[in-house]
C-alpha cells in the first residue's frame, strides 16, 4: 500500500488523548456552514427588532416598523403591533371586503331573486357545498340523502317542517325537536297491529280492510289521538314536524314498497310503539345569517322546495 | 475550563448539560407566567364565562384521555381564515386554562374538536362513537362500542377533582373557596364545582342530560358525550368585539 500513503494532515487536535493514542482533529468549519451560520444569527437579530420577541418582566418588545391596522365591530380603525390575532383579524376582513358586494346581495335580496340570477346562485351554491359538507353532512349525508330512521332526506320533496324558504331558514336557525310520544302502555297488541294497518293504507297499501277501518277509530278517536298531530286525513302537521302518513315516503318507519305488507306492519308498529325522539341542531350562533341564508337556498334546491 | 475537565468528568458534564439545555425552556416558557396578557379575560357582567368542568365532564375527559382520542384530535382551532370557516373561532387560552393536561394537540387524522359542543345532537354522537361508519361511511374512527356498556365509576371523583385542586383548578372543599366561587362564577356554577357535592351533582347532571338515551344507568357513554358538549360552548363571542381577544397579543 504504498501509493495510498496516509496523509497527516497538519491540523490542529483538541489536545487530549483517549486510551494512549486517541485523538480528535480541530478542523475548521466548512466556509459554506460558517457563512450560513452567520446569516441565521443576522436573520435572528432582524427578526428580534420587528417581531415581538423579547420577555421584559410583565411586558415584551413588540417589534417595530410592523404594525396591524384592523376595524372593531363597531367601525373603529386600530392599529397594533404585529400579532397573529390581528393578522387573522384583517384577514377575515380582507377576504370579506372582496366578497362584500355579493354577500351583501345574498343577505339582502329574497330568495327568489337569488334563485333567478345566475351568478348570485353559482356563488351559493359553491359556497353551501363546503358548508353542507362541514355541518350537515355527518348528519344528512353528502347529497343530502339522509340516514333512514335517524336524519331525514333534504332531497325528496316530503317536508316535516315545510319546505318553504321561510320554514328551512327557521328550521336551520332554531334547529328542530321531532318528537312523538310511545304508544306501548297506550295501545295493546290487537289495537297497535289495528292502527299500524291502517297507517299503511293511508298510503295505497292493500290491506285487510276490516283491521284497517277498527284502526281508523283509534288513529281518530280517544284511544290514538294521532288525528291530533297528524290530522284526521294522516297528512300531517308541519307546525309539529309531524310526518305525513298518506305519501309513500317514510322517514323514521323503515316501510319499503317491495317488502310484504306484514313486514311493513312490523315496522310501523315499531315506531307507534315505541315513539320517536329526533333533534336537528340549532345553527344561529355557529353560522352567520349569510351561511344560513345560503344553506336555506341549497336545500330548498336539493330537492321539491315550495 | 478545558474540554478534558468537562469530558472526564461525567457529573459535571450532566449538570452543565441541564444548564444549557434549560435555558432554551426558561426564556420560552417562564414569560408566559408572568406576561399579564397570556391568559385572557373573559368575562360578561363581571363573572368568569369559562369554567372548570363539572364532575360529569370531567369523568368524560378521563375517559377521553384513556382512549387516546387525542391521538388522532387536536383542541386548537388557529386562527387562520380556513380553519375559522370550519371549526368557528379560534381557540383562547384561557379555554383550556383549567385542563390538565391541555389537548391542544397537532396530529388531526380527524376533525378539531375544540368547538364540536352542540354541533351534533347527543345521539348522533353515541351513533357515531359506537359504529362511526354507520353516519360517516367514509370515516377510518374506530368503534368504540364497550362505552355503551360499561358503567361509569365515579365513587373516586372528589379524589380526582381535589388532584386537579392541587394544581390550581378552583373547585372548592370548604364554605369559603364556595363564597368565591359563587362571587367568580356565580352560584349555580359555584354549585357544580363543589367537591363535596360532586357525586351527587354527577347522578343530576347524567339524568338531566341523559346524553346516552337510556336513563337506566350511567355509563361511560354519559360521561364522554357530556364532554363532547360542552367543548368550546363556554364563550359567547357574540359579547365580544371582534379586537377584543387580539388586544391581549
Ligand atoms: C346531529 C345531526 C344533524 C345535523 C348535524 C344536521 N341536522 Fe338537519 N335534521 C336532523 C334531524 C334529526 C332532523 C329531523 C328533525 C325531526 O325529526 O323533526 C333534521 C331536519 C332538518 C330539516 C327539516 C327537514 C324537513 O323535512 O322538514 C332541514 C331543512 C335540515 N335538517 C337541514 C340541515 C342543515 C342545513 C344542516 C347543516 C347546517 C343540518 N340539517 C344539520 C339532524 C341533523
Ligand atoms: C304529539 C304528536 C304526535 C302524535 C300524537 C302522534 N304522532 Fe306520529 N309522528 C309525530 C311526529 C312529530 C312524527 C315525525 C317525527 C320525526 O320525523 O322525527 C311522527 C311520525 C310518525 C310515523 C312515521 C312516519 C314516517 O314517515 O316514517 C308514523 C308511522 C306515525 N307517526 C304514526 C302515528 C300513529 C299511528 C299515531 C297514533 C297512535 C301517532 N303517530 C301519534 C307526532 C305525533
Ligand atoms: C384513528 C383516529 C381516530 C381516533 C383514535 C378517534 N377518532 Fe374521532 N374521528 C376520526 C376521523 C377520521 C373523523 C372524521 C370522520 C368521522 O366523522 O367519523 C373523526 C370524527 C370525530 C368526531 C366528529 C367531529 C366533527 O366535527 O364532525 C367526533 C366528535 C369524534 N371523532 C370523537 C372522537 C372521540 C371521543 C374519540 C375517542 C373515544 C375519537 N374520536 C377517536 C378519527 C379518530
Amino acid at each position: 500500500m504504498s501509493s495510498k500513503e496516509t496523509h497527516k494532515p497538519a491540523v490542529q487536535t483538541t489536545g487530549h488523548a483517549w486510551d494512549g493514542d486517541l485523538q480528535e482533529f480541530n478542523n475548521p468549519l466548512p466556509r459554506w456552514w460558517l457563512w450560513a451560520f452567520y446569516a441565521t444569527v443576522v436573520f435572528a437579530v432582524i427578526y428580534w427588532v420587528i417581531y415581538p420577541a423579547w420577555p421584559l418582566g410583565r411586558d415584551y418588545t413588540k417589534g417595530l416598523f410592523n404594525t396591524i391596522t384592523y376595524e372593531t365591530s363597531d367601525g373603529r380603525q386600530v392599529e397594533t403591533h404585529w400579532n397573529t390575532r390581528a393578522r387573522f383579524l384583517r384577514e377575515m376582513q380582507a377576504a370579506r371586503a372582496k366578497q362584500e358586494q355579493i354577500l351583501q346581495r345574498l343577505a339582502g335580496v329574497p330568495y327568489q331573486e337569488i334563485a333567478a340570477d345566475r351568478e348570485l346562485s353559482a356563488f351559493a351554491y359553491s359556497m353551501a357545498k363546503v358548508l353542507f359538507a362541514d355541518n350537515c353532512a355527518a348528519c344528512h349525508q353528502s347529497g343530502g340523502a339522509g340516514v333512514a330512521g335517524l336524519y331525514p332526506n333534504l332531497a325528496d320533496d316530503a317536508w316535516l317542517w315545510g319546505g318553504t324558504y321561510a320554514e328551512i331558514e327557521q328550521t336551520i336557525r332554531n334547529g328542530r325537536r321531532g318528537f312523538m310520544p310511545s304508544f306501548a302502555r297506550a295501545l295493546d297488541e290487537q289495537q297497535l297491529d289495528d292502527v299500524a294497518t291502517f297507517v299503511l293504507s293511508l298510503s295505497g297499501f292493500e290491506v285487510d280492510p276490516e283491521a284497517a277501518r277498527r284502526g281508523g277509530a283509534i288513529f281518530n278517536g280517544q284511544a290514538g289521538g294521532c288525528y291530533y298531530c297528524h290530522t284526521h286525513e294522516g297528512t300531517g302537521m308541519t307546525s309539529q314536524g309531524a310526518a305525513n302518513l298518506t305519501d309513500a315516503v317514510w322517514t323514521v318507519a323503515r316501510v319499503q314498497a317491495t317488502a310484504g305488507v306484514e313486514a311493513n306492519k312490523e315496522a310501523v308498529k315499531a315506531v307507534i310503539r315505541k315513539g320517536i325522539q329526533r333533534e336537528m341542531p340549532a345553527w344561529a350562533g355557529r353560522l352567520d345569517d349569510t351561511e344560513i341564508r345560503i344553506l336555506t337556498f341549497y336545500v330548498h334546491q336539493l330537492g321539491g322546495g315550495q | 475550563m478545558k474540554h478534558e475537565k468537562i469530558e472526564t468528568n461525567s457529573g459535571l458534564l450532566i449538570v452543565l448539560t441541564l444548564i444549557v439545555i434549560s435555558i432554551g425552556g426558561l426564556v420560552e416558557i417562564v414569560p408566559l407566567y408572568l406576561i399579564d396578557s397570556t391568559v385572557e379575560t373573559v368575562k360578561v357582567e363581571g363573572k368568569d364565562t369559562i369554567r372548570p368542568y363539572t364532575p360529569l365532564e370531567l369523568a368524560g375527559r378521563d375517559i377521553y384521555l384513556r382512549e387516546g382520542c387525542y391521538t388522532c384530535h387536536s383542541q386548537m382551532i388557529r386562527p387562520f381564515r380556513d380553519e375559522a370557516l370550519r371549526y368557528g373561532h379560534y381557540s383562547l387560552a384561557a379555554e383550556s386554562q383549567y385542563d390538565h393536561p391541555f389537548q391542544w394537540g397537532s396530529k388531526r387524522t380527524g376533525p378539531d374538536l375544540a368547538r364540536v359542543g352542540g354541533k351534533y345532537s347527543n345521539q348522533w354522537h353515541v351513533q357515531h362513537l359506537i359504529a362511526p361508519r354507520s353516519v360517516v361511511p367514509e370515516s377510518i374512527m374506530p368503534n368504540y362500542p364497550w362505552l355503551m356498556d360499561t358503567l361509569l365509576r365515579y365513587k373516586d371523583m372528589p379524589a380526582r377533582m381535589r388532584a386537579l385542586k392541587k394544581v390550581g383548578v378552583p373547585y372548592s372543599e370548604t364554605e369559603e373557596e364556595y363564597q368565591a366561587n359563587v362571587e367568580r362564577f356565580g352560584e349555580e356554577v359555584a354549585g357544580w364545582l363543589d367537591i363535596r357535592r360532586a357525586e351527587q351533582n354527577l347522578l343530576k347532571q347524567a339524568v338531566a342530560g341523559n346524553y346516552d338515551g337510556d336513563n337506566s344507568d350511567v355509563t361511560e357513554m354519559d360521561a364522554l358525550v357530556a364532554y363532547l358538549q360542552v367543548l368550546g360552548t363556554m364563550v359567547d363571542f357574540s359579547k365580544f368585539d371582534e379586537g377584543y381577544f387580539a388586544s391581549f397579543r
